[in-house]
C-alpha cells in the first residue's frame, strides 16, 4: 500500500501538466473574446451609419471615474489573491471587499448613465442604429461585470463566514483571470464606444 | 479490499430497479454515459432529419408534385439543415469525443465532469426548443409554426416583418442554447487533453484522435462563439426592436451573412476534423501499420484549423464583394485544399503495403477516402469565384456539401460506430448485416448525390418547391429520390444490427481488433473508473509495446 502511494507520488512529481483551472479559464476567455469581437466589429461597422439622430457626440460623456474604478479593481483583486497565498486571510478580505466595491461603483455608474440616456434623453436600444450597438455592447460588458460581481460576492460571504483558507487561493486566482479579462474588454469598449465612436 | 468493493460496484447496477437505473443516466457525470447519451440523442435526431429529407425528396420526385404544401417544404429544408448540423453531426462527434478522449489519453474522466453533463443537457434542450416550434411556433399570429427561413436564416427574412409569430425565435434560441453547450464541450475537450494525459503521454505521443479533437475544440471556441453573438443580436432585433440587421434603419443584411459564415465555414471543419480522427485511428489498425506521417498529420490539422478561419466569404461570392475580396477568399480556399490533400496522401500511405482487412469500419473509411476526394474537388471548383457565380445556390452546391457531410462525415461516423461499438457495448456487431448496411448505403449515396450534380449544372436552383417538366431535370430527380430509399434501407439495417447486437451479439472481449491505443487495454464496456491503474505510456502505440516487448515502438520514435 505504502509503496504504491510512493510510486504514484513520484510519478506525479515527474509528470507535470498545466492546471485544469487555468486552461479551462483561458479557453472560456478565448470564447468570450470571440463573442465580444463580433459585437465590437458590429459597433465599428455601424459608426456613423444611423439614419436618424441622436449621435454619440450629443449623448456620451467619457466615464473617466468609473473606468478608473474598474481598472484599479484588477490591482486590488491581484493583491487580494497574493495576500491569501501568503495566508493573510484578513488582508485578503479587505482587498477582496475593495474589489467588490470598485466593481459595484462601476455598475452603478453605468446604471446612472443609462438612466440619464433613457429617462432624460429618451434614447433607447430601438431609437437608432447607434442605440442598438451601444446598448448591446456596453450591456454585454455590464452583464459580464455583474456575473463577476456575483462570484466575488459569493466568495466575500464565505470569507465573512471564515470558510476561505489559503488553499483556495488557486481557485480565486483562476477567477481573477476572468476579472482581468472583463477589465481588458472594458478598455476596448471604452476606446471603441467613447473615443473612436464619438 | 479495494477490488472487493469494485466487484460489488459492477454487480450492483443490474440488480436495481429500472427506474433507478434510468435515474442514473439522467444525473450522470460519467463521460462514458454522457458520450452514449450524446450518440443516442444524435441517432434519434438523425432519423427525424432523415424523415424531413425524405419528405423533400418525395415532393421533388416528379414535376408539379403536391405531396406537401410549399410552406411545409420551406419548413422541411430549414429543419432538415438545422437538425443535421446542430443536433446530429455536432452532438454525435462530441459524443464520440466525450466517450473516447479520456479512455485514449488514459484518464478516468473529463477535466470538468459536471460541465460535461451541463453541455449535453444544453444541447438536448436546444433540440427540444427547435422541435417545440411545431407546437408553439404559431404564437398569436396564425403564422407558420416551424422555422422556414433556411438553415442560414439570411436577414431580412428573419425580421419581425417577414417572419411573424415565434418560429424564428425558436430557431435562434435553439442555436443559442446548443451553442453554449458546444462551447462548454470545447472547453472541456481542450482542458482534458492538455491537463489529464497519463504519465509519459507527451503531446507528440498522443493518439491522433486526441490531437484532432484538440484542434476541433479550438475551432468550436472560435467559430461557435460568433454564432452565439449573432444569435444574441438577432434576438435583440426581434424582441427589443434593435436594428442590427434592419436595412430600413441603416443596418446591413450582409453583416449577418458575414457573421453566420464566420461560424459556418469553420463549422465544416469542426465536423470533418473529428472524422479525420476516426479515419486516422481505423485505417492503421485495419492496414496493420502505424499511421504514415504522424507529425505531418498533426501539422496539416493545425494548418487547416488556422486557414479555415479565413475562408468564410467563399459562401458569399454572389453577394457582390470587391474583386479583392473575391480574389482573397478564392486564394484561401485553394490553400486549404493543400493540407487536406496531404492528409489523404497520408491515409493512402498508411494503407500502402499494409495487410488490409476489409472489415466494416475499414470499408466505410475507404469509401470516405474516395468520396471526400470528390467532395474536395467540387469544393475547389466552387471555391473559384467565376465558377461559383454560375453555380451558387444550385443543386450542384447541394450535391457538393452533401458529398462532404454524408460521403465524408456520415460514412466515417458509421465506420467509427462499428469500430467502437464492441468497446461501448461489450458485444460484436453482426458482420453480414454491417456489410449489407455498407453496400446499401453506398449505392443509395451514389445514386442520390452523384446524380444531384447534374440538375445543378442544368440550372436547377436549391430550395425550390417544384419544377416545370421538360427542362431535362426530371430523370435526375427521379434517380436522386430512388437513391434515398436505398439509404433508408441501409439505415434500417444499421438500426436493426445495433439492436440485435446489443441483445444477442457475441461477447467482444477487451481488444477485438488487435488495436494499439489505450481504450482497448480495459474491459468492454470499461468500468466506471476506466483503468484500475493509470497506465504509463512510452510511445504512440502503447498496446503494441505490451504485445511486442521484443520490438517496441519507443525504440524508433
Amino acid at each position: 500500500m505504502s509503496s504504491a502511494t510512493l510510486a504514484r507520488s513520484s510519478n506525479e512529481s515527474a509528470w507535470a501538466l498545466p492546471s485544469r483551472g487555468r486552461v479551462g479559464m483561458f479557453s472560456l476567455i478565448a470564447a468570450e473574446s470571440a463573442v465580444f469581437t463580433i459585437f465590437v466589429v458590429a459597433h465599428i461597422y455601424y459608426i456613423g451609419k444611423s439614419l436618424s439622430g441622436p449621435t454619440p457626440k450629443d449623448l456620451l460623456e467619457l466615464p473617466i471615474f468609473s473606468t478608473v474604478c474598474l481598472l484599479s479593481s484588477s490591482l486590488t483583486i491581484h493583491l487580494a489573491v497574493r495576500a491569501l497565498r501568503k495566508a493573510k486571510v484578513g488582508v485578503f478580505g479587505l482587498w477582496w471587499f475593495l474589489t467588490m466595491a470598485l466593481g459595484a461603483i462601476f455598475l452603478v455608474a453605468t446604471g446612472r448613465e443609462w438612466q440619464h440616456l433613457i429617462y432624460e434623453k429618451g434614447f433607447t436600444i430601438s431609437t437608432n442604429l447607434f442605440g442598438t450597438t451601444y446598448y448591446s455592447l456596453v450591456g454585454l460588458h455590464a452583464f459580464h461585470v455583474t456575473v463577476g460581481l456575483l462570484a466575488i460576492a459569493l466568495a466575500m460571504i464565505f470569507t465573512l463566514l471564515g470558510k476561505v483558507k489559503p488553499e483556495h487561493s488557486e481557485r480565486l486566482d483562476v477567477f481573477s483571470l476572468y476579472w482581468h479579462f472583463v477589465d481588458v474588454v472594458w478598455v476596448i469598449v471604452f476606446t471603441v464606444v467613447y473615443v473612436i465612436g464619438r | 479490499m479495494a477490488s472487493d468493493t469494485i466487484a460489488l460496484g459492477i454487480a450492483d447496477p443490474d440488480a436495481r430497479p429500472i427506474g433507478e437505473r434510468l435515474h442514473d443516466w439522467v444525473v450522470t457525470v460519467d463521460h462514458k454515459k454522457l458520450g452514449i447519451l450524446y450518440i443516442l440523442y444524435s441517432l434519434f435526431m438523425l432519423v427525424i432529419g432523415g424523415v424531413e429529407a425524405t419528405i423533400m425528396r418525395i415532393q421533388l420526385i416528379v414535376p408539379h408534385n403536391h405531396f406537401v404544401s410549399p410552406q411545409v417544404f420551406n419548413r422541411m429544408f430549414t429543419m432538415h439543415g438545422t437538425t443535421m448540423i446542430f443536433f446530429v453531426a455536432m452532438p454525435i462527434l462530441f459524443g464520440f469525443g466525450t466517450y473516447l478522449i479520456p479512455l485514449m489519453i488514459g484518464t478516468r474522466d473529463m477535466a470538468f465532469p459536471r460541465l460535461n453533463a451541463f453541455s449535453f443537457w444544453m444541447t438536448a434542450f436546444g433540440g427540444l426548443l427547435l422541435y417545440f416550434s411545431f407546437i408553439g411556433g404559431n404564437g398569436l399570429y396564425g403564422a407558420g409554426n416551424a422555422p422556414d427561413v433556411g438553415w442560414f436564416a439570411y436577414a431580412p427574412l428573419t425580421s419581425r416583418a417577414f417572419s411573424p409569430g415565434h418560429s424564428t425565435d425558436f430557431w435562434t434560441l435553439a442555436l443559442l442554447v446548443s451553442g453554449i453547450g458546444s462551447i462548454g464541450t470545447a472547453v472541456n475537450f481542450i482542458t482534458t487533453i492538455l491537463c489529464m494525459r497519463c504519465p509519459g503521454m507527451t503531446l507528440g505521443k498522443m493518439p491522433l484522435l486526441a490531437w484532432l479533437n484538440l484542434v476541433t475544440g479550438g475551432l468550436v471556441i472560435l467559430a461557435v462563439s460568433p454564432l452565439t453573438a449573432a444569435q444574441i443580436m438577432l434576438s435583440i432585433d426581434r424582441y427589443l426592436g434593435g436594428h442590427f440587421f434592419d436595412t430600413q434603419a441603416g443596418g446591413a443584411a450582409v453583416l449577418w451573412m458575414h457573421f453566420f459564415w464566420i461560424f459556418g465555414h469553420p463549422e465544416v471543419y469542426v465536423l470533418i476534423i473529428p472524422c479525420f480522427a476516426f479515419a486516422s485511428e481505423i485505417i492503421p489498425v485495419f492496414s496493420r501499420k502505424p499511421i504514415f506521417g504522424y507529425p505531418v498529420m498533426v501539422g496539416a490539422t493545425v494548418a487547416i484549423g488556422f486557414i479555415s478561419m479565413s475562408v468564410w466569404a467563399h459562401h458569399m461570392f454572389t453577394v457582390g464583394m470587391s474583386s479583392y475580396g473575391n480574389a482573397f477568399f478564392t486564394a484561401t480556399t485553394m490553400v486549404i485544399a493543400v493540407p487536406t490533400g496531404i492528409k489523404i496522401f497520408n491515409w493512402i500511405g498508411t494503407m500502402w503495403g499494409g495487410k488490409i482487412q476489409f472489415r466494416a469500419p475499414m470499408l466505410f473509411c475507404i469509401a470516405f477516402l474516395f468520396q471526400f476526394l470528390i467532395a474536395g474537388l467540387t469544393g475547389i471548383m466552387l471555391g473559384a469565384s467565376p465558377f461559383n457565380w454560375q453555380l451558387s445556390n444550385s443543386y450542384f452546391v447541394v450535391a457538393h456539401f452533401h458529398y462532404v457531410i454524408v460521403g465524408g462525415i456520415l460514412f466515417t461516423v458509421f465506420g467509427a460506430f462499428y469500430y467502437w461499438f464492441p468497446k461501448m457495448s461489450g458485444r460484436m456487431y453482426n458482420d453480414a448485416l454491417a456489410k449489407w448496411h455498407f453496400w446499401l448505403f453506398l449505392i443509395g449515396f451514389h445514386l442520390t448525390f452523384d446524380f444531384m450534380h447534374i440538375p445543378g449544372m442544368l440550372g436547377m436552383p436549391r430550395r425550390i418547391y417544384t419544377y416545370e417538366p421538360g427542362r431535362g431535370w426530371d430523370i435526375w430527380n427521379l434517380i436522386i429520390t430512388i437513391g434515398v430509399f436505398f439509404q433508408i434501407a441501409g439505415v434500417l439495417v444499421f438500426v436493426g444490427n445495433l439492436l440485435w447486437s446489443l441483445l444477442k451479439g457475441e461477447p467482444a472481449g477487451n481488444d477485438p481488433w488487435d488495436a494499439w491505443t489505450l481504450e482497448w487495454s480495459t474491459t468492454s464496456p470499461p468500468p466506471d473508473y476506466n483503468f484500475a491503474k493509470i497506465p504509463v505510456v512510452e510511445s504512440r502505440r502503447p498496446l503494441w509495446d505490451i504485445k511486442h516487448p521484443e520490438d517496441p515502438d519507443w525504440k524508433y520514435e
